[in-house]
């Protein structure tokens, strides 16, 4: 077991190496000089701001020491928790600035892949072989898992928001509020909150239904569930085996999906102008703020393989073929 | 999509089946299989509509050529953005693109994604450790937001390089299925004769390998096609599509970012997206179909 | 007599038509026999097998009835059999290796299982035990999950557990193909022990090695292309067949107990006819020495002597 969990480790840090290095890559690779492309690009009007600006980044950059001290220099940086100063919001340092959305998107990333796993998962079972609901939830998983996410957003926000007007559909809370405690304040986050969870929710959904429906199908003519109904098991048995051991590959497929739903994320808050991390990135593209943008990049990967490393252990925990591994008791 | 066509051992009691006959007996079940009917049906259709329908707009699909933010109607089938574009005009040149990204994308990754397979299966030892670990690497790394973070850098962008960059980024799950498959197939005595007969590597993968996977083959690719379709749409989405180009992604985005939605222009943000999810549903029900026609545990008696 | 089987015909159904995997059955099973059921791969055996306790989505019953005990058995009828399985007719599968979940402890799988047939498990957990012990395997098992043990200790678990009821009727398909040689022996002596125990009535032993169940079972019943050759006690099989069909299979046996007859057969020349339209008359005539013109008609199965049963037109002079 420990192995499992070292190996997954080892690939872990690997990526957070190789993300951070393509991170530190690109800017200096990508044609152009991209101090000087960021700020002619970026609207800063103020020449004693520019030329502020133009030093800091050309420090930052140290363009002129050698490739592999940039390198080190870099992340030394990235240490000291220094992921450089956002252009945009001059001079505000860009890991306060992700620290302000990343809560929006946490609310509305977890709920979502959660719920939908799990309402998904239960749609799934259902449907396996039961011809009805095979026929009528099947095409409707597909349709959902095909949908763009921003597009059901904006259908969302559009019928129910705009036409209805039963929801509000813009932002993460009514510009008269300022965030605090009170009632009122946290009423209207969750209002904000519905159509956006909504839209990624069923997005998601869709996929796992049918992930489930087809491993279920598979459990059901796999050797265990042919002798069980040979020795006049009930079906009722027979489904609750072959669920429980369709949900193991439906737990890596969570892991294997969470990029997936990350950018969906994004997209759908771009939609709700959602004041997560998504909405930053549109921003920071927009008003070519790169560091900021890689800041975002180098968040959601460190997220990314935190969820990848809860989901190992969980894993773990639930699967009696690697537990059983692990502690080495085969006989 | 673990549950794969080719499973032997399904009719143990039918008298051997020669190829020809196998062939006829799929061609037979894909007839009949409404599933992949539809879908491909669905997907020719807008394969169709891609290919023919920009030859009859004789204007640049993004020129402004009609009354501003007209609904639909006889002159403009699909009506009007609020600059006066004809979304129509947009739309067929959209779903042409739509198909490029997928067949250049998808193509990249199905390209990369098989070859990291098979030569990790076939080959085994250190190299599958390698590819191995490279694969798990990349399938960690949340894809969108590396596209992302790459394309902004760049000054023009083209539907060449982002589908190559889709491409480098979506591999790693057609990579561990191709894979896991060759590693089945590997051990099988005709592969084992071919490399006891001394053929090269990539013979061995070509003509004994990937002809037995065939049919799973052609299916990864579908669901990369339909990937590289849903990535690029939310790439356009933000903003990081062709420059200068059509696409029902940057469709989606000028919706947006011109306020289709408040203005109520809903003929301007409704058949782009409602484009991307009928094509790539179909995709995915055509796969589905065709999953049944060649895997007989599927198939409904 | 525990099992009468008549004229019994299933069919595979596949596209180009009905496969006559068993095409007109008939045999009886004595109460504490053990029958051999050998022949060639696609024969109909393993189909027979299936057959008693559950026929799969592409078999139909055609026709000819099953008699337990002198109760009709509705094969065709897969929920009127359910109160059959298990209880009176229980099934050691060919996939014995692969038949226990693998995400349950083999005991917690062992009480799911009884409680789910109306048994109460507790009143049957001295026997579990007495019976693990019987066939070599420790009461610990019971706490390990399927992976853990040996293919050899899941081929006896799972014996243990479809006896565990004492059904009327045993079937074990091919339970010995996947072991090796002194496993085989020691899983087949067990099955002998079961049935002298009566933990078992009787038993069809599904398989295609004849050297093995030479040294086991009672009976031998040779089947060729869905139809019955001859069904004999071991001793007269071996030493005095009557149809030429086992004659030639017997004489390609090098000596009893070595060698499988799977790859022996091919040394019969020609092949089993296709079952999709199977020809008329005798269906061993093409492949057959001493075919002549009557066997352009079936041969009826006749019992030869007390307990000597053979199709064959030859074997009647």
């Amino acid at each position: 077991m420990w192995r499992y969990i070292g190996r997954k480790s080892v690939i872990y840090m690997l990526t957070f190496v190789i993300a951070v290095t393509i991170n530190w890559m690109i800017p200096r690779f990508m044609p152009g000089d991209p101090v000087r492309s960021m700020l002619s690009r970026a609207s800063v009007s103020d020449p004693a701001a520019l030329e502020r600006m133009n030093n800091y980044y050309n420090e930052i950059f140290g363009l002129d020491t050698p490739l592999y001290e940039q390198y080190l220099s870099f992340w030394a940086g990235l240490f000291r928790g220094d992921l450089g100063v956002s252009i945009m919001l001059y001079p505000k340092p860009v890991t306060d600035v992700i620290m302000g959305a990343i809560p929006y998107t946490l609310a509305l990333l977890l709920p979502a892949i959660l719920l939908s796993w799990i309402v998904g998962n239960r749609f799934g079972a259902f449907a396996a072989r039961s011809k009805i609901l095979d026929n009528s939830i099947l095409p409707v998983g597909y349709i959902l898992t095909a949908t763009p996410y921003m597009w059901l957003a904006l259908l969302l926000a559009w019928s129910v928001g705009i036409v209805a007007g039963l929801l509000p559909a813009s932002g993460g809370y009514s510009f008269s509020l300022r965030p605090d405690f009170s009632w009122v304040f946290i009423s209207d986050l969750i209002l904000h909150w519905i159509l956006p969870f909504l839209s990624m929710f069923l997005v998601a959904l869709g996929g796992w239904a049918i992930g489930m429906r087809n491993m279920i199908i598979y459990e059901l003519e796999a050797d265990y569930s042919n002798y069980l109904q040979a020795l006049g098991a009930p079906r009722r048995l027979i489904r609750r085996y072959a669920f429980r051991n369709a949900m193991l590959p439906q737990i890596t497929g969570l892991a294997v999906q969470l990029g997936t739903i990350i950018a969906g994320s994004l997209l759908t808050e771009i939609v709700f102008n959602y004041p997560g991390l998504g909405s930053l990135i549109l921003d920071s593209i927009n008003n070519n703020d790169f560091f900021l943008l890689q800041g975002i990049f180098l968040f959601v990967v460190v997220g990314v393989l935190i969820a990848n490393f809860i989901i190992d252990i969980v894993y773990v925990l639930i699967d009696p073929r690697t537990r059983v591994q692990m502690t080495g008791g085969a006989a | 999509m673990t549950n794969v066509a080719g499973a032997p051992g399904a009719d143990k009691a039918e008298p051997t089946v020669g190829g020809e006959r196998r062939f006829a007996e799929t061609l037979h079940f894909a007839r009949r299989n409404p599933k992949l009917l539809i879908g491909l049906g669905i997907v020719l259709g807008f394969f169709l509509l891609g290919l023919i329908g920009p030859l009859f707009v004789d204007h640049d699909p993004n020129e402004y050529v009609g009354p501003q933010s007209q609904p639909p109607n006889g002159e403009f089938w699909l009506g009007t953005t609020s600059f006066g574009q004809d979304i129509w005009a947009q739309f067929v040149y959209g779903v042409r693109s739509t198909f490029l990204i997928g067949f250049f994308g998808g193509g990249v990754a199905f390209l990369v994604g098989t070859a990291v397979g098979f030569v990790a299966g076939y080959k085994g030892g250190w190299v599958d450790d390698v590819l191995n670990m490279l694969t798990n690497v990349v399938l960690v790394l949340p894809a969108m937001v590396v596209l992302i973070v790459a394309i902004a850098y760049l000054d023009a962008r083209g539907v060449l390089i982002q589908g190559i960059f889709i491409g480098l980024t979506t591999w790693p799950w057609a990579a561990r299925a191709v894979r896991s498959q060759t590693l089945s197939l590997a051990t099988r005595d005709y592969v084992d004769l071919a490399r006891l007969s001394g053929r090269r590597t990539w013979r061995i993968i070509t003509s004994e390998l990937a002809p037995n996977m065939s049919s799973y083959l052609v299916m990864t690719s579908i669901l990369l096609f339909g990937g590289a379709v849903l990535t690029a749409a939310g790439l356009d989405f933000i903003g990081l599509g062709p420059t200068n180009g059509v696409s029902l992604g940057l469709m989606l985005e000028n919706a947006v970012q011109w306020s289709a939605l408040q203005l109520g222009l809903w003929w301007w943000f409704i058949p782009p997206g409602l484009g991307i999810t009928v094509i790539v549903s179909s995709l995915y029900i055509l796969n589905v179909g065709l999953d049944e026609v060649f895997n007989p545990k599927l198939r409904e008696l | 007599m525990t099992l009468r089987v008549k004229d019994l015909k299933v069919y595979y159904q596949t596209l180009r038509g009905d496969v006559h995997a068993l095409d007109g059955v008939t045999f009886d099973l004595e109460d504490g026999e053990i029958m051999g059921l050998a022949g060639e791969s696609g024969c109909g055996k393993s189909t027979l097998g299936k057959s008693l306790i559950r026929l799969d989505s592409r078999m139909r019953h055609v026709g000819g009835s099953i008699e337990l005990d002198g109760k009709d058995v509705p094969i065709a009828d897969d929920d009127a059999m359910v109160p059959l399985r298990y209880h009176e007719i229980s099934l050691i599968p060919q996939y014995a290796m692969s038949a226990l979940n693998p995400t349950r402890k083999i005991g917690r799988l062992v009480t799911e299982l009884l409680r789910a047939r109306g048994v109460r498990p507790g009143d049957i957990e001295d026997e579990l035990k007495r019976r693990l012990e019987l066939v070599g395997l420790s009461t610990d098992v019971l706490n390990r999950f399927p992976i853990e043990l040996s293919g050899g200790m899941k081929q006896r678990v799972v014996m243990v557990i479809s006896t565990l009821l004492n059904p009327s009727l045993l079937i074990a398909d091919e339970v010995t193909s996947a072991l090796d040689v002194s496993t085989q022996r020691s899983v087949a002596e067990s099955l002998v022990e079961f049935r002298d125990r009566e933990y078992v009535r009787s038993m069809v032993f599904v398989t295609h090695d004849i050297s093995l169940v030479y040294q086991m079972a009672d009976t031998i019943m040779v089947m060729y292309a869905g139809r019955i050759a001859e069904k004999a006690p071991v001793k007269t099989i071996i030493d005095a067949p009557r149809h030429p069909y086992t004659q030639m299979l017997i004489s390609a046996l090098p000596e009893v107990g070595s060698t499988s007859t799977e790859e022996r057969l091919e040394g019969i020349p020609g092949k089993p006819p296709g079952l999709l339209n199977p020809p008329t008359g005798c269906r061993f005539k093409d492949r057959c020495p001493m075919a002549f013109d009557k066997c352009a008609e079936q041969p009826p199965l006749l019992e030869i002597e007390p307990g000597h049963w053979a199709a064959c037109w030859k074997t009647g002079e």
